[in-house]
């Protein structure tokens, strides 16, 4: 049951770090779309659109890693929710178009009407995007998912009170976490009317997310036929840290300690998935939990040889780009390149490369056309690497030597 | 066997699954192959100290930063669809495929990273380390691909698993993904083709400007990097689709069949260029005795076997595979040529050719190759209908059964042409952004 459960884990992992992540970059764009007019509201969104310049691509990627551990560790799982929740999934998928295209396209704006209908399909797909994905999470929370029965309820399934509702949760926590973050990066770089702006916005979003969160927990309980209850049982403790973790934030951000709020606003969000993970435990859909959805035995070990290997190489990698980014390296004014005056350099030695390059094409053409072997297809291979690079440089490296 | 879906629209799901591909792997060659050449260009700063190169890989760098994101949205688009339009697909196969998006979802993490890092270190690091910044790009870059690649080779010559009562047991995804004769030649000819398709869409933009009198040192340089790497990997392009080509009659016979028109099985096949098959044989085309047994299994007799081999709902529609398939050899051919025509002049004069004409021929060269590459993907795909997983899942039986599809495909063709707009609009803006010589620090708000 370990093995198998797995997967699921890493899911909910992968899950609570776009939620925290990717969140806060999309209530950035709910910032941009709400920062007013004038000069003011040009700073607000100028400081939203910089905070995330370096690193959402990065925060985005968790949604994949969701997406592909979910697909190979629980496949008929995923194959019955993306049936029946095509629509907000496909809206999500849009929303990620849109958002995306938009932030890439504010490269070229020129003017200010451009920018500002950039800014405006940037936010608002950033609205709509954790919006449907919301909804959908929602819509298999409140059981309206089958197991099998593919497509039942296009619409009903996440178009309900319910499922809506933490749809308008997922936007009021991105809002929140950006509000906090960017408060928090206003700070550090010592802008004092930014810090205000945001921290304020950060009270207002952290009262709507957690108003959202409880009408959310009433909502729930009163649904027909849940029966996972968020009020009892394993969930509660998670649920009652939650909203002492959303309450300290509030404290913290009140008194301007917005480093640790940036801390505990995470931490609330992530104990929301948390509180709901263990209220389903081990249900995934209605009549599929875990262990029937969760695939074959040797698969299972390969996703947690690949996630610890991936872990290894992403979590360094992750703590550099973060570092640079909080400690506001890519915010430095820019110094002028050091490489003056060049150091003396070898010429290429050119004719070796020509030679090199055609014994090269040689072996290869012979290894890979004219040989059956798979090891002779192998060395034919890198014979015509080998002779790709040195005709390349051949070529190439007298060239960019030759001064104008 | 995996029983239909009751999917009126399959063709449309398909349709929209091939436009969803077809505007993702330009930029996948993008992702491949131009940072590499970036890099290159940076290195060619360190090597000689000349500011020129610094303001190319600055300037190439917004491009290649604007292209990621583009290759992010695309690429997430394709990965919704995976569940989307083919769930029983991904439900039924997950298990044995899966891992390989997983392993390139990692690569993907670390390219994502390190392009940050990249883009927005220039000035910030020392050029030593911005330099090294570049690295793992490139090698994401390669894992990536390899692991996608591995899961279409996998889709097209499926193993590593038995499939019993329509459920898959006895899974063995290392074996699924790797030890798969038909990932080596998949992922080798697509990764050169990625720096056929990055050479020479560069090279034609240099030369349109060359073209319009936009010509100096700058330029020069622009235009010579991007069309080495094209000339060298569209000759390497001709023995590896050979090996390719070879693979493909031994273990998707279907598929060759398809490729070449040959309805019945026969000794000493010959190959015919162009025509049309229509009735079982080609019409206007030209015939060359036995050439396709040559080809095909290096022997002037050899068998190759027809599309008669197998009931007729078993073939791919021929005319699609190998109309594709012509014009994917046709371009390569072709560009081919001007590569050879480039490196001859550079070997004799050791300079850029000086005719308009050859200008005007890379300038035609660069939506050529995007054409070569798709018609490509197309005889794979294609090809390999009427199966999802060859042999194994019928497409018709791996499609959704939601309805609406027609709508999605109309909502995402309608997006992905008002994006790609921007995309040429943004395209043209940083192009056409001043060139400042020697470079000065570029103001941060200028974002990418």
């Amino acid at each position: 049951m370990l093995l198998e459960s797995l997967p699921l884990v890493f899911v909910l992992v992968g899950l609570v770090l776009y939620a925290v992540l990717a969140g806060a970059d999309f209530g950035a764009g709910f910032w941009q779309l709400f920062a007013g007019h004038g000069e003011r509201g040009e700073r607000i969104r100028e400081h939203a659109h910089h905070s995330m310049s370096a690193v959402w691509e990065a925060n985005h990627v968790w949604l994949i890693f969701v997406l592909t551990v979910f697909w190979t560790g629980y496949p008929r799982a995923l194959a019955a929710i993306a049936s029946t929740l095509a629509i907000p999934l496909f809206i999500a998928a849009l929303g990620i178009v849109f958002r995306g295209a938009a932030y890439a396209l504010r490269a070229g704006a020129g003017s200010e009407r451009e920018q500002g209908l950039i800014d405006t399909i940037f936010s608002i797909s950033s609205i709509l995007t954790p919006f449907a994905l919301g909804a959908a999470i929602g819509a298999i929370a409140t059981n309206r998912v089958p197991a099998s029965d593919a497509a039942a309820h296009l619409f009903a399934s996440w178009l309900n009170p319910g499922s809506v509702l933490v749809g308008a949760l997922a936007v009021a926590s991105s809002a929140y976490l950006a509000a906090v973050y960017l408060a928090a990066d206003a700070a550090a770089l010592g802008r004092g009317r930014l810090v205000a702006d945001f921290r304020a916005r950060a009270l207002a979003a952290g009262a709507v997310a957690g108003a959202v969160a409880l009408a959310g927990l009433i909502v729930f309980d009163g649904e027909q036929g849940v029966g996972h209850s968020l009020l009892s049982g394993d969930a509660l403790p998670a649920v009652i840290a939650s909203f002492a973790a959303g309450l300290a934030t509030l404290v913290l951000v009140y008194a301007r300690r917005f480093q640790t709020a940036r801390v505990t606003a995470a931490a609330a969000v992530a104990l929301v998935v948390a509180a709901w993970a263990l209220a389903r435990w081990p249900t995934i859909l209605p009549g599929l939990d875990v262990g029937q959805a969760a695939a074959g035995h040797d698969t299972l070990v390969w996703i947690v040889v690949v996630v610890a290997g991936g872990g290894a190489i992403v979590f360094p990698s992750l703590g550099l780009l973060f570092g640079l980014t909080l400690r506001g390296r890519f915010r430095a004014p820019e110094t002028a390149a050091a490489v003056g005056a060049a150091p003396p350099r070898r010429p290429a030695p050119l004719r070796l490369l020509v030679r090199v390059s055609i014994a090269c094409a040689v072996a290869g053409v012979g290894l890979l056309n004219l040989a059956d072997a798979s090891y002779a297809h192998a060395i034919g291979v890198l014979c015509l690497l080998g002779f790709a690079v040195t005709a390349v440089l051949a070529v190439l490296v007298p060239a960019i030597d030759e001064q104008p | 066997m995996l029983a239909a879906v009751d999917q009126h629209y399959l063709l449309q799901a398909r349709q929209m699954q091939a436009l969803s591909f077809s505007v993702h792997i330009p930029l996948v060659c993008f992702g491949v192959a131009f940072p590499v050449l970036v890099l290159f260009v940076e290195w060619a700063h360190l090597r000689t100290g000349n500011p020129v190169y610094l303001t190319l890989a600055r300037r190439w760098s917004r491009i290649l930063v604007t292209l990621f994101a583009f290759g992010v949205i695309t690429g997430t688009v394709l990965s919704f669809e995976m569940g989307l339009l083919w769930p029983n697909f991904t439900g039924t196969f997950g298990s044995v495929f899966g891992l390989g998006f997983a392993v390139e979802g990692f690569s993907f993490f670390v390219e994502a990273i390190f392009i940050g890092i990249y883009v927005y270190g220039w000035g910030r690091l020392s050029p030593r380390v911005h330099l090294l910044s570049g690295i793992p790009i490139v090698l994401t870059g390669f894992t990536g691909s390899l692991m996608v690649i591995s899961v279409n080779a996998w889709m097209n010559h499926p193993g590593g698993f038995r499939l019993v009562h329509g459920r898959v047991t006895d899974v063995d995804p290392f074996r699924a993904l790797f030890e798969n004769s038909y990932l080596w030649n998949e992922l080798v000819h697509m990764y050169a083709a990625a720096y056929v398709v990055t050479g020479f869409i560069l090279a034609g933009a240099y030369a349109l400007g060359r073209l319009r009198g936009r010509w100096g040192h700058y330029q020069r340089i622009a235009l010579t990097i991007p069309l080495t790497v094209a000339a060298i990997a569209a000759i390497a392009e001709g023995p590896i689709g050979d090996w390719a080509a070879r693979d493909v009659a031994s273990t998707q016979p279907v598929k060759l069949a398809a490729i070449e028109g040959l309805y019945a099985t026969t000794r000493g096949a010959p190959e015919h260029l162009l025509g049309w098959y229509e009735d079982g044989r080609i019409v206007d085309g030209i015939e060359i005795p036995h050439l396709l047994s040559l080809l095909a299994f290096h022997s002037f007799d050899a068998k190759v076997e027809g599309l008669a081999a197998v009931p007729a709902d078993q073939r791919p529609p021929v005319n699609v595979v190998r109309v594709a398939f012509q014009l994917m050899v046709g371009i390569g051919a072709l560009l081919g040529l001007v590569a050879l025509a480039y490196l001859a002049v550079w070997i004799r004069r050791r300079r850029l050719p000086e005719s308009a004409w050859f200008y005007r021929a890379l300038v035609l060269a660069s939506p050529l190759s995007v054409v070569a590459l798709i018609a490509g993907w197309v005889v794979t795909e294609v090809g390999r209908q009427p199966w999802v997983v060859y042999g194994v899942m019928r497409t018709d039986a791996a499609v959704t059964a939601a309805r609406g599809i027609p709508i999605g495909y109309a909502t995402l063709a309608a997006s992905y042409a008002v994006v790609f707009c921007g995309l040429f609009w943004v395209l043209r803006r940083l192009a056409n952004s001043p060139l400042e010589l020697p470079p000065e620090s570029e103001p941060s708000a200028a974002g990418v």
